[in-house]
């Protein structure tokens, strides 16, 4: 029967993967892609050992090591004793279980949420996943991509299935233009101030309008990217001439006939016209300012040209403790300017900021300054290629005369899984996704931004409106 | 799986919102760290000083916490990474039950697999059952009644709550996720091959 209620773009591409449905909602959901790391997998695939079990669909599963993978010179292999058993683990599986692998010394190694779109294995329309929160990235390509425990890594490495339940629809329409000086970080930044960091919880998120059609692709994975931090277990949106010119010709995609198909497909996908959502948040984009985050969770956003919020503000005695707790641990006090924050650190990578457009505009700050002395900063790409990229645009040069530290690609300080860690009480302004507690390191206190403004902090020492150095 | 049924203990007031993974296990635990072995690094940040002692001001480390199988939080509870380490951790500490005003969507789903129950009831809720666990510390139990669906409170209250249907009837009975489904292996097979005539792109060859 034909389906002829206006269907949203999640709403089109779940019902085109329901295997099953069970009379409780629960439905049994086709999975396309599934992107496979070393941190997460080792016990799936022990599970898998276990039980005797295959895994059902090698050809749609790829894996690369990124979360504890060290970023200096790996050509001599891993010092580490734990993080390289941790590969060789994953090594001995995919090899076992006959799973495709880029090595750490292939080009192609990098961050599992770069390398999936980079390599043309994220596809729009397609179900992807990962024993990654972070996996709502490759929304950006009109997927729905979503995180997953290592059960479910089990399950889906078994069955190539996954029991879930449908989200509930989202629109986040983000109109207007978007200011100079501000970029799809600060975009996605003032949607999470908005909504909380559980605004999407159940949901999941469309993000439309103006500023989001005339984001490139680097721009909308950022955007996606951080769906996660504001609750919403995956982020989407529409394909347009943007993705399909960012996808063809890349490794995995269709080409040919099957091109032009594909393309076809992938038109049908947008939601229809008067598709209903169960929430709209509409944000003006010539409002957005540059932001960074104050506090632990990456709700707490303030402009760059703000101050420190005062507890004292808080609607009750628990919100103005939590947040009290917050300016402790950050070693902040009510009413501070942000931009008199002193940094000790500035990391550039992540998955949420680790693409070559991120690395152009970090340099761009960079080029013809100097880090200041005693902060320590440095530049992670997201994968080999986004490496090999920049190295071929002269950029490494640039930051490397500006007195930053150009290393080898993986997560890195984004969660301080490898020695790239943040020592107790030290200060950074980061490009990654979450100021959680200790995320960068025990102790470690950090406020999130976007790369032109990360390397802006690294050239001056302390939180710095970008817009000020471009003047 | 273990099955879960019924829970009845002392319930650890932690009512902080947006408890994230990284603060329930840290991440450098999650590489060599046997899954059983997890539970002794649950909330450790916050459970231990710099110096490795024990905070003796947080409640997990206070009689009659330290062994509590239910843990009443607040809002927003397990968001963050998608690390099953942060229940494997509360699992090998011997939580059986998180009772929050909500979850995120990953680590719920993460515990269902793990025969961990996160229980929804409102904020006041919540509150109201905390309060009364800490006018009474020492004799204070909260019951977790998945048969029925209700959290009793120590005076006897009892607060429903809700889960989906085939999630409760697989966690009454320990039923693993990956033998159910494998039960759907035809319907998988012609999904495939339906899908295969329909989006030849997407299969790789």
């Amino acid at each position: 029967m034909a389906e002829t209620r206006p269907r949203t773009l999640f709403d089109k591409i779940w019902d085109s993967h329901v295997v099953e449905r069970l009379p409780d909602g629960t439905c049994l959901l086709y999975i396309d892609r599934h992107l496979v790391h070393e941190v997460t997998s080792p016990q799936a695939f022990e599970g898998l050992r276990m039980a005797g079990r295959q895994v059902r669909r090698p050809d749609a599963t790829f894996a690369v090591a990124d979360h504890n993978v060290p970023t200096s010179d790996r050509s001599a292999g891993i010092a580490e004793p734990e993080s390289r058993i941790q590969v060789e683990t994953l090594e001995k599986n995919v090899a076992e279980f006959g799973v495709p692998y880029f090595p750490l010394l292939d080009a192609r190694q990098g961050i599992v949420h770069i390398v999936g779109p980079e390599q043309g294995i994220s596809q729009p329309g397609m179900t992807i996943v990962c024993g990654d929160s972070h996996t709502s990235t490759h929304g950006a390509l009109g997927a729905l991509a979503f995180g997953i425990g290592t059960s479910e890594v089990e399950h889906v490495l078994a069955t190539q299935t996954l029991l879930q339940k449908p989200a509930k629809n989202m629109l986040v329409r983000v109109d207007g233009a978007l200011p100079l000086g501000c970029t799809a970080k600060d975009i996605i930044l003032a949607i999470i101030g908005r909504i909380g960091t559980a605004g999407g919880t159940g949901h999941v998120i469309e993000y439309a309008g103006e500023a989001i059609r005339a984001l490139d692709m680097a721009g909308r994975m950022t955007i996606c990217n951080m769906s996660i931090e504001g609750g919403a277990r995956a982020g989407l949106i529409a394909p347009d001439e943007t993705t399909f010119a960012y996808i063809k010709g890349r490794p995995h995609a269709p080409k040919g006939e099957a091109w032009d198909r594909a393309v076809a497909w992938w038109k049908s996908l947008p939601s229809d016209e008067g598709a209903s959502y169960d929430t709209t948040i509409v944000i003006n984009a010539p409002d957005i300012v540059p932001l960074v985050t104050w506090g632990t969770s990456p709700e707490d956003v303030v402009p760059v040209t703000g101050a420190v919020p005062d507890p004292a503000n808080e609607s009750s005695e628990a919100r103005r403790a939590a947040k009290q707790r917050m300016l402790d641990y950050m070693g902040l006090t009510p009413g501070q300017r942000m931009q008199d924050i002193a940094v000790d650190v500035v990391f550039i990578g992540s998955c949420t900021n680790g693409r070559i457009e991120d690395i152009r505009a970090a340099a761009a700050v960079a080029k013809g300054r100097k880090v200041v002395s005693g902060v320590r900063a440095m530049v992670v790409p997201g994968s080999g290629l986004v490496k090999e990229a920049a190295e071929a645009e002269g950029l490494d040069k640039v930051l490397i005369e500006a007195g930053f530290e150009w290393r080898e690609a993986g997560c890195s300080m984004c969660l301080g899984m490898n020695p790239d860690q943040l020592k107790p009480g030290q200060r950074c302004a980061s490009t990654s996704n979450r100021n959680f507690e200790g995320r960068q390191g025990p102790g470690g206190r950090t406020h999130l931004m976007s790369p032109a403004m990360a390397a802006a902090a690294a050239v001056t020492g302390r939180l710095t409106d970008v817009r000020e150095l471009a003047r | 799986m273990q099955p879960f049924t019924t829970v009845t203990g002392p319930a650890a007031p932690l009512l902080r919102p947006n408890i994230d993974t990284d603060v329930i296990i840290r991440v450098e635990r999650l590489v060599g760290t046997a899954k059983a072995e997890m539970g002794a690094h649950a909330f450790e940040i916050w459970r231990r000083r710099p110096d490795g002692s024990e905070d003796p001001d947080f409640v997990l480390n206070r009689a009659p916490y330290r062994d509590a199988p239910i843990l009443l939080a607040g809002s927003n509870f397990g968001c963050g990474s998608s690390r099953e380490g942060a229940v494997w951790a509360l699992a090998g500490a011997g939580v059986r039950a998180v009772i929050a005003p909500s979850f995120s969507d990953i680590f719920a789903n993460n515990a269902l697999q793990n025969g961990l129950l996160p229980v929804v009831l409102p904020e006041a809720s919540v509150s109201a059952i905390a309060a009364e666990v800490e006018r009474s510390p020492g004799n204070a139990r909260v019951t977790v009644d998945l048969e029925r669906c209700v959290v009793v409170s120590p005076s006897g209250d009892e607060h429903p709550f809700a889960v989906d249907a085939a999630r409760r009837e697989a966690l009454l009975a320990g039923l693993d996720d990956i033998g159910l489904t494998l039960r759907q292996a035809d319907a998988i097979a012609a999904w495939q091959t339906e899908d295969r005539s329909r989006r030849p792109w997407a299969w790789p060859t």
